[in-house]
């Protein structure tokens, strides 16, 4: 097999890659080889030749109709109820670092709060000088500001513990989305109020039929939180919390309370039942790690992978994925084609910020034997994402939560991918 | 508490360290690049600044905010460290009573009342046994409440009240403020002491004639509770996974030790499918077809046809659809629906009562059944008002709408459904 990493070439055929995800009428460089040319050269096209849909056909754009695949999906057999769930980002069909706002994965424990704006108060009580209220139209005239960050669910990966389940990173990888928050800095809302010495936690707490609530640390709260109500530029969606949610950058997604509408000050932790009962890490001695509230160095290979397999022949090829880490950024991110024999260094592309997504690509040259893909993250603090058997040695397979070891893929010489395991 | 914080203390400040780090390298872990495409990576990579500089509002400087501050500011001027705006009103007293219902594991946050096993039996008969099932043994894929003591070492451990939970305040708390699922806050505390009471009374953790209050509750102590520790990652894992990596000939040999084509447990996934499909059928010569996606992938399903006969108030069964939603818990409607802790709703009117196979129902809709009496307006109507009178020993734990306008507008939503 050889795998030389021999760059891009200068011209890549677009519609290879997208293939799948232009769906409709994708007549590749096959049909130049009919007599007379390719039909989708030589014959007019039904837009080339009619008149579109006026301006305001469409006041909110949706995507084409032929991406009508590229959306959110769930796991039927993982939880009792669609209401308290979770479904999963399709990461194999997004590129760059941004996840669009309809696709961001979703995680509610008593369904979807349709929060009336006007009636969407926030409390602060607890150990302040001065127990507050805010409408959302005071929480606009504070300073506010805009940063990019990564929300991973603990449990993403969670499936995977035990041996490889699900067939496609939308399921596997997908409980992750990547978003430019607009919001205030939680710390001038508790120093409005003003924290009195004795306080060092912090509980937050929703508007929903679960009543969501985490105890966080003053510390984090004082240092990068946000009290967000915009995502990508528009108001947040309901299922991601609309009108405001709490940011907590580079910490498992559960803390970021969606509709939140309390904040307490305290001495001590709440143990609520999401802090105790779940997002509690059990080991293979029937301990349980409490409080593992960062979510460590991961990435995974998106394109190819089961849900997209390489759909052209042999030759050029693009190989990407994402990374990120809940303490800092991703300088680095290697690739194997061959099961960890031999790595290569990917190309890190867009924007690296602090706690949020990165994109990484390796261009190279496939001969069309079977591959078995690996990525393997490294972050700011030195940090390499582990193998599965190295976190498996240390935790166990019951903890559900905090997998972030390196996923494999097997590609065959058609090019279908397959989630397994190895040596 | 503190415990906690000393943890927490080094690892931030060594956050700030690391994106220091970040800022310096920033234009440098472009890694390969192949030279015709540097220009454009290089600029997009930019750092993202944590915290700011100072002003001269600032009041207080936080050690390890003081540090990250020495993080530039890459992409935007600083924001101010320190606000405190005179915005916002005082939370009156009976507001803050009002939201604060939290209860922490010392008991701040209890209320004063009592409830004793035998009463909290019934009450989760009543209220929860339909997806908890009667002794807190979980039905299909709800929580298990009870048992598993034992179980954490095992290759299923069962994390339940009674052999997971550390601290009993915890549901004193969760069930307060969320249960019964769709129903959150409707309880009294007394329901909730009883309730409470009961639960350890299933764990086998106190005796039948338990009466549980705010008086003894922080009496009770959970066996688990001394099997959770802090997060040990920094050093248990952290030293282990940094260092330098093997980048060429790494192992001899590769075998495939599992494959998740063998479980068979993802979705069936159309567009995957035809991705596959696409795949498998392609040619070995130059060219590629990709399958076009078919067309029941592309369109989202239509909505439900109404009902044949008998014209919909559209404008009603958009009411019912809103007041369904006390209902979605435990049933499903339109297309696909299937039985979940009740049976599916799919043409109800003229369906025989009990009469969906595969549901186990209660003795009383199985008599009906036997008897060939149907659902119809007036019938639903009635169960409506008031499920355990109409119904004897139903498991449906809803007690029935008080409004009658809200029984016409889910039942003509319903009949949208026939």
């Amino acid at each position: 097999m050889s795998e030389t990493f021999k760059g891009p070439k200068t011209s890549r055929r677009g519609f290879l890659t997208s293939a799948m995800a232009a769906g409709g009428a994708v007549a590749a460089a096959g049909v130049a080889k009919a007599a007379g040319g390719d039909p989708a050269i030589t014959e007019i096209q039904p837009w080339m030749q009619e008149l579109g849909e006026g301006v305001d056909a469409r006041p909110y754009g949706t995507p084409s109709p032929f991406e009508a695949d590229v959306k959110r999906r769930n796991v039927e057999w993982l939880t009792a109820d669609p209401v308290s769930s979770v479904n999963f980002t399709p990461i194999h069909e997004l590129d760059g670092i941004i996840t669009p706002n309809g696709l961001c994965f979703e995680r509610h424990h008593a369904g979807i709060a349709e929060v009336d704006p006007a009636k969407h108060r926030i409390m602060i009580n607890g150990l302040v000088d001065k127990e507050l209220v805010f409408t959302m139209e005071d929480l606009k005239r504070f300073p506010r500001e805009n940063r990019v960050y990564f929300l991973e669910c603990a449990a993403n990966s969670g499936m995977e513990w035990r041996g490889a389940q699900l067939n496609g990173c939308q399921f596997t990888h997908g409980m992750i989305h990547n978003v430019m928050y607009t919001g205030v800095p939680l710390r001038y809302l508790l120093e409005t109020a003003g924290v009195k010495p004795t306080g060092k936690w912090l509980l937050a707490e929703g508007a929903d039929a679960s009543g969501m609530t985490r105890s966080i640390p003053m510390e984090k709260a004082l240092d990068d939180c946000l009290v967000a109500f915009k995502m990508n530029g528009e108001a947040l969606r309901p299922e991601q919390g609309y009108p405001v949610r709490l940011v907590v950058p580079g910490w498992e997604g559960n803390m970021w309370v969606k509709w939140l509408r309390r904040l307490e000050v305290g001495d001590q932790p709440w143990e609520q039942r999401e802090e105790t009962s779940k997002y509690t890490d059990l080991l293979a001695d029937g301990k349980a790690r409490h409080f593992t509230w960062a979510m460590d160095a991961k990435s995974v290979i998106t394109n190819p992978s089961p849900q997209a397999p390489i759909l052209h022949s042999k030759g050029p090829t693009v190989l990407t994925g994402i990374a990120w880490s809940g303490r800092g950024t991703i300088p680095r991110v290697d690739v194997t084609l061959d099961g960890g024999k031999n790595w290569h260094k990917a190309r890190m592309s867009g924007p690296s910020f602090d706690k949020s997504m990165h994109r990484f690509y390796f261009e190279f040259d496939w001969d069309g034997s079977p591959l078995l893909l690996q990525s393997r993250a490294h972050d700011s603090t030195g940090y390499v994402q582990p193998t599965k058997n190295q976190l498996r040695e240390i935790r166990g397979v019951n903890s559900i939560y905090h997998n972030n070891s390196i996923q494999t893929w097997a590609v065959n010489a058609k090019g279908i991918a397959e989630n397994v395991e190895i040596s | 508490m503190s415990k906690y914080l000393k943890l927490l203390i080094p690892s931030m400040t060594g956050t700030a360290a690391v994106l220091g780090l970040a800022y310096v390298t920033a234009d440098q872990f472009v890694a390969d690049l192949p030279a015709p495409m540097r220009g454009q990576i290089v600029t997009a990579a930019e750092a993202q600044s944590t915290t700011p500089t100072t002003t001269p509002t600032a009041t207080t400087t936080d050690t390890a905010m003081a540090t990250s501050a020495a993080v530039g500011a890459a992409s935007g001027d600083p924001m101010p460290m320190t606000v405190s705006m005179d915005l916002g009103r005082a939370a009156l007293p009976e507001e803050v009573a009002a939201w604060n219902i939290d209860v922490r594991p010392d008991g701040q946050g209890l209320p004063v009342g009592s409830g004793d096993v035998t009463t909290g039996e019934e009450i989760f008969a009543e209220n929860c046994a339909v997806c908890h099932g009667d002794f807190g043994e979980g039905v299909g894929r709800w929580p298990v409440l009870a048992g598993g003591r034992g179980s954490l070492k095992s290759d299923r451990p069962v994390k339940t009240i009674g052999s997971y939970w550390p601290y009993l305040s915890t549901v004193y708390d969760y069930i307060y403020r969320a249960m019964p699922f769709g129903n959150a806050q409707s309880l009294s505390h007394d329901d909730v002491y009883a309730i409470t009471a009961y639960l350890l009374y299933s764990n086998d953790l106190v005796a039948d004639d338990f009466v549980l209050s705010n008086e003894n509750f922080n009496d009770v102590k959970m066996p688990n509770e001394p099997n959770f520790f802090p997060d040990d990652r920094a050093t248990v894992e952290y030293t282990k996974f940094t260092g330098d990596v093997c980048m060429e000939n790494c192992k001899d040999t590769v075998e495939i030790t599992g494959r998740a084509a063998v479980v068979d447990v993802t979705p069936d996934d159309a567009a995957a499918r035809a991705a596959r499909d696409a795949a498998a059928a392609k040619p070995d010569a130059e060219v590629v077809v990709a399958e076009a996606p078919t067309t029941e992938t592309m369109a989202e399903p239509a909505a439900a046809a109404p009902a044949a006969g008998g014209a919909l108030d559209m404008k009603l069964v958009s009411k019912g659809e809103k007041t369904f939603k006390k209902c979605k818990a435990c049933h499903q409607v339109g297309e696909g629906a299937k039985n979940k802790s009740g049976p599916e709703l799919n043409a109800l009117f003229g369906r025989t009562i009990g009469g969906v196979d595969g549901f186990n129902y209660s003795s009383s809709f199985k008599t009906a059944q036997g008897e060939g009496r149907v659902w119809d307006a007036a019938s639903l109507a009635e169960f409506l008002t008031a499920p355990k009178k109409y119904m004897k020993g139903t498991k449906m734990s809803f007690k029935g709408f008080k409004k009658e306008k809200d029984i016409a507008a889910v039942l003509e939503y319903l009949k949208s459904f026939n």
